[in-house]
């Protein structure tokens, strides 16, 4: 078994500066990913006032063992990557608030109002909403009853928990067959279950897990049921052609099924789409001025943590560009 | 062979400047030491070594049966982290990845004396009058943990009646069976009672409150 590493998140050792509730700030970041980390750095450099709103640090990226498309680094440790980000942001620091999920943004003349869930209260003059995605749930009976006992989202940290068992994973994405080779690494057989035909995860994982020769694939199939009893035991999938279902005996399921936007917040102050996303132009910005989005919980295409900090450098400019053209600093 | 990279060990020295008062590790391993023993020893060797407030003391977990009934120590490797006294803080298996950070904030935190929760769970927790063993379980590569594991020691430190285990998953599978654990953070309160994920600190204090039977109306304590 490996070790992992010991690196230090010194981040969390800094004193940052509290968030003002008497202030009314130039930019506040809505966020705590890559897109509102690179907005905070770039903010910082043009010297606005900004102060950072988020539930935790690290969004997706934490949660993911290895990524090798961040330039620069062939292979990096998602936690590694994280504390490279947050260190870089508590260097100028930029007051922030943290554990505190925003609930709610209006808009107050040309002022924003920024409520937390602990009823917290900030001003800003402009926002950037970086709150990224959270795990889609298949909603079907037994996902909740099993959380923990055999249903799972993260495979970094639960994969472990499925040596040598027989495990379903739900979903046809680079996420799920990214969590198939962390369940192959362990020694888990692994039913891959997609909802629709053929399978979206990049060709180059496909092949990965397909050389394995230890997957079986089964698309056009969607779960309806988990069962057990202390623990799982089943997974009831249905053919989606022909509606006969079949139930694959399994200790465990990885539901990798897509995300879900983290846009509840916004929804009275930006426009968002059919599915949560708040509506971006090339610029960040949105149908409301002043209030921009970032990343993730954006329609950008492509979700990938160097589009995100792209983003959020793109983002921290406009709102630049946008505070200079109405003479608020 | 060295385990903490220069560039972590500058780190800490520069944390460490803040230590008051002088903080123990006291390791529990054996002579043939176990597959993550001879590296929790390096790892505490190597921090230690950076402060003149921090000691390491190494007890054989076979030989030294008192030692280890004495702090309720049955598996190694085991840490246990001493102060001004014993708070009843532990990490149980190799504290590394995401929980070596967890380590150094319990280091600090008992140095300083304060376990940092806010005022409001501190009341709550005072209102805790009979033991609970909270054991959180998790897995090293998991970034939702160290809250969770944290938030146990925190709790310990607050309270005489609190003991906080930080147990590494795949070090002690027997327990992951014992307490069907499939996924992490996972923590058991007194043996049959469990938590999976994390709870906001007063979310957590009043979970441990309605398992020990004290009933808590907001700022009135009262035992049902």
């Amino acid at each position: 078994m490996d070790i992992e590493t010991f690196a230090l998140d010194a981040s969390v050792f800094e004193e940052s500066k509290e968030l003002s509730t008497g202030e009314t700030y130039d930019l506040l970041i809505i966020g705590g990913g890559p897109a509102a980390m690179s907005a905070a750095v770039y903010g910082a450099r043009k010297t606005l006032n900004l102060g950072l709103v988020t539930k935790d640090f690290g969004g997706q990226v934490g949660e993911t063992s290895a990524i090798d498309n961040w330039l620069g680094f062939q292979s990096v440790n998602g936690r590694d990557l994280v504390n490279q980000f947050t260190e870089h942001v508590r260097a100028f620091g930029i007051p922030a608030k943290t554990g505190g999920a925003v609930t709610a943004v209006s808009r107050e003349g040309e002022l924003f109002r920024v409520t937390t869930v602990d009823e917290g209260r900030y001003v800003a003059k402009t926002i950037i909403a970086a709150t990224g995605k959270r795990h889609r749930p298949l909603n079907v009976p037994g996902e909740r009853e099993f959380l923990g006992r055999g249903v799972a989202y993260c495979a970094t940290c639960d994969a472990p928990f499925f040596k040598g068992k027989t495990v379903v994973v739900a979903g046809g994405g680079n996420s799920a067959f990214t969590t198939a080779v962390d369940l192959l690494k362990v020694g888990a057989a692994v039913t891959l279950v997609n909802a629709v035909k053929g399978w979206q995860a990049d060709e180059y994982l496909q092949e990965r897990v397909r050389q394995s020769g230890a997957v079986r694939f089964l698309d056009n199939h969607e779960v309806s049921l988990i069962e057990g009893d202390r623990q799982a035991t089943a997974v009831v999938v249905k053919n989606r052609l022909s509606g006969n279902a079949k139930k694959i005996d399994a200790q465990g399921i990885f539901i990798e099924i897509g995300l879900v936007p983290n846009s509840e917040a916004f929804r009275d102050v930006a426009d968002t789409t059919a599915t949560g996303e708040i509506n971006v132009d090339c610029s960040c910005r949105t149908s409301t001025a002043g209030f921009f989005g970032a990343g993730d919980v954006t329609t950008v295409p492509y979700k990938q943590i160097i589009i995100a900090a792209g983003e959020g450098a793109k983002a921290a400019l406009s709102a630049y560009d946008y505070l200079l053209s109405r003479g608020f600093i | 062979m060295a385990v903490l990279k220069d560039v972590e060990k500058e780190k800490l020295r520069q944390l460490f400047q803040g230590l008051m008062e002088p903080v123990t590790l006291l390791l529990f391993t054996q002579e043939t030491e176990c597959q993550f023993c001879e590296t929790t020893r390096t790892m505490l060797e190597e921090v230690t070594a950076l402060s003149d407030k921090l000691s390491l003391t190494i007890r054989d977990f076979v030989a030294d049966t008192n030692e280890a009934e004495r702090y309720g120590v049955d598996k190694i490797p085991a840490t246990v982290i001493l102060g001004a006294k014993d708070y009843g803080i532990r990490f149980f298996g190799i504290p590394s990845g995401y929980e070596f950070t967890v380590l150094i904030q319990d280091i600090l935190g008992i140095s300083k004396g304060v376990p940092g929760l806010s005022e409001e769970t501190l009341t709550m927790i005072s209102a805790i009058g009979t033991p609970a063993h909270l054991q959180v379980f998790i897995s090293p590569a998991c970034p939702y943990c160290p809250s969770a594991a944290r938030m146990v020691h925190q709790f310990a430190m607050a309270s005489d009646h609190v003991r906080g285990d930080v147990v590494e998953s795949s070090e002690y599978p027997h327990l992951t069976v014992k307490y069907n654990v499939s996924g992490v953070p996972h923590t058991v309160i007194n043996e049959d009672h469990s938590i999976v994920g994390v709870l906001p600190e007063k979310d957590f204090a009043r979970e441990i409150l309605k398992v020990l039977g004290v009933k808590w109306e907001g700022a009135d304590v009262s035992v049902k």
